[in-house]
């Protein structure tokens, strides 16, 4: 049972945005790269059915700022395998290429699965997962909370609203869009990371030209106008708490 | 290409989604500066009669035994092969469980553009423009659709579902599927949620936690706030993941849609994932450290505080308050 877990790096949500002077992308000269939270849950997954499995897990990332410590802590975790893809990725590039890039390495490969995060914040054009499945030739199911393995097949639980799942049969290989693990992704200490620094290599791959067609232009970015929002309680904190009493008693809620 | 609108509906256990008819709203405007027909896509076994209120000119209906319920290829080679038929100027699928898994597909298969996370499409002149919500809802991206057939998927908030349901039944075309013969996919059963201890979709007052709250323990904080004014607790996506909620808690995209007197949101950043969850609250109020966050675009009352200071000091505020 051999896993490709493909993962992106995206701007942390936490830090303030700012859009560029010609108005047109997120400046994210100063932001900090994570890993896309999905992706950490599909990492998660792929090192639960290895543990229960046998195999091997290798992680794929985009060659962008960030992505070494991504991968060494991946590597800390239990991958066996770190391939980081370089090539002219700016952190705006998008799926379409993403996916092209990424299906190359991952045809190499050979798996038997191929996990990856059900969506990004920044997806602009579809998520990398079902773009991927379809230039490998390969089956998708996405929003996918549980995988069992059974053979030449897996069994994978598909979320829909209302707390409603979906169980699911796909043949292997497949690929699956990873919405939350079974357990939420482990911690993994410093220590543990510093050490497959040391140990580690990472293999390097160069992508070929990147095609990005397939995506949106986009003429302009902005943030939604602040007419929009809430009426914004000041003051110390005595002050906030005693006006949200007011608003409260005048809504009957107390 | 021609000028028509095509639109997947989506349906579960014989129910048409609330996004479909969205879907159906937002692609009227569209039909009718592109001069074509607004056409849903209906495909399933034995669901005609779903059709029976989609706000659309015509409805392609495609049956078979391999449609009864939602599989990603299945779905990927009918749409494909309608699309390729029809030469329609954009599809619009949900930003859903259903949708986004054929979007990507499709647009790969077909070579057609892609658009995703769409709240807004709109017709200037002859130009059909796009707005999609991006970064968690704190930007907004717009641009000209593309000028092949485009494939969208929608987030919900710009436009209501009735506007896209009909008193009239819409005219209906049976479609032959394509070729539907051994497929990598089958649906095998529905698990239905648990009950949980409780249904959050009743509660009047609900106090919904998100990651804000950092650790398990903190959770403790919010309880007593609901205890104070007899609410319950709910939860964003990060909580639930953590398993210091149960999925019967999680409000959004994948959990329940609340419509409460009071939501009082803690912690939490208003990803369109949970902010679709979100129906109706008479009272909303949201308390979050990041003045930027998503969440203050939806609430009516906002606090950029340190909820740990601050959800004390007002349940204590609370108790007071009743006590006296």
């Amino acid at each position: 049972m051999d896993i490709v877990v493909v993962v992106k790096l995206v701007p942390d949500l936490v830090e303030e945005i700012e859009i560029t002077g010609d108005g047109k992308t997120v400046d994210t000269t100063f932001m900090r790269l994570i890993i896309n939270e999905p992706d950490d849950h599909a990492l998660e997954q792929a090192i639960i059915l290895k543990e229960r499995e046998g195999g091997e897990v290798t992680v794929i990332g985009p060659g962008v700022e960030d992505i070494d410590g991504v991968l060494f802590t991946a590597a800390a975790k239990g991958t066996d395998r770190q391939i980081k893809l370089t090539g002219d990725f700016d952190v705006e590039v998008n799926n379409h290429a993403l996916a092209r890039a990424f299906a190359n390495v991952v045809r190499e490969a050979q798996p038997d699965l191929i996990l990856t995060g059900v969506q990004a914040h920044n997806d602009m054009d579809g998520a990398l997962g079902p773009l991927m499945a379809e230039y490998l030739e390969m089956p998708y199911i996405g929003y996918v909370s549980g995988v069992v393995m059974e053979g030449e097949t897996c069994n994978v639980r598909k979320e829909y609203p209302g707390g409603l799942i979906g169980e699911m049969q796909v043949n292997l290989p497949a690929v699956l869009g990873i919405q939350s693990a079974e357990s939420p992704p482990r911690y993994v200490a410093v220590s543990k990371v510093r050490q497959a620094m040391k140990t580690v290599t990472l293999d390097e791959q160069t992508s070929s030209d990147l095609d990005r067609k397939g995506g949106p232009a986009v003429s302009r970015m902005f943030q939604p106008e602040s007419g929009e929002r809430a009426e914004m309680i000041e003051g110390d904190i005595d002050n906030i708490a005693e006006k949200l009493v007011e608003i409260l008693r005048t809504a009957d809620a107390i | 290409m021609n000028g028509e609108i095509y639109v997947l509906i989506e349906h579960l256990q014989g129910q048409v989604s609330d996004m479909s008819y969205i879907m159906l709203a937002a692609g009227r405007p569209l039909a009718d500066a592109s001069g074509g027909s607004l056409v849903a896509m209906l495909l399933g076994q034995d669901v005609q009669g779903l059709a029976s209120d989609l706000g659309a000119d015509r409805v392609l209906y495609v049956e078979h035994p391999a449609l009864a319920e939602f599989s990603p290829e299945a779905y990927l080679k009918v749409i494909a092969d309608l699309i390729q038929q029809g030469n329609p100027r954009a599809v619009l699928l949900g930003e859903t469980s259903i949708g986004a898994d054929v979007a990507g597909t499709l647009s790969a298969r077909l070579d057609l553009p892609l658009v995703s996370l769409c709240r807004d499409i709109y017709a200037e002149g002859n130009t059909l423009k796009f707005v999609s919500q991006i970064y968690g809802g704190k930007v907004l991206a717009e641009g000209d659709l593309p000028e092949a057939t485009t494939l969208m998927t929608m987030v919900p908030g710009e436009y209501k579902a009735e506007a896209g349901q009909s008193a009239t039944a819409p005219e209906i075309v049976a479609t032959s599927p394509p070729d539907l013969e051994g497929l990598k996919v089958t649906h095998k059963q529905f698990i239905e949620p648990e009950a949980g201890d409780v249904d959050i979709a009743k509660e009047p007052i609900l106090i919904a936690v998100g990651r804000g709250i950092q650790q398990e323990m903190n959770i403790e904080i919010a309880e007593e706030l609901a205890e104070a004014l007899g609410g319950e607790l709910c939860a964003s996506r990060p909580v639930v993941d953590q398993g210091w909620m149960t999925t019967g808690r999680l409000v959004g995209k994948s959990g329940k849609t609340v419509k409460p007197k009071v939501y009082f949101a803690i912690g939490i950043s208003g990803a369109p994932e949970h902010a679709e969850g979100i129906g109706d609250a008479e009272l909303f109020i949201a308390i979050n450290t990041d003045e930027q966050a998503p969440i203050f675009a939806i609430a009516k009352y906002g606090a950029a505080a340190d909820l740990f200071d601050l959800i004390p000091a007002l349940t204590e505020k609370i108790k007071e308050a009743k006590g006296g």
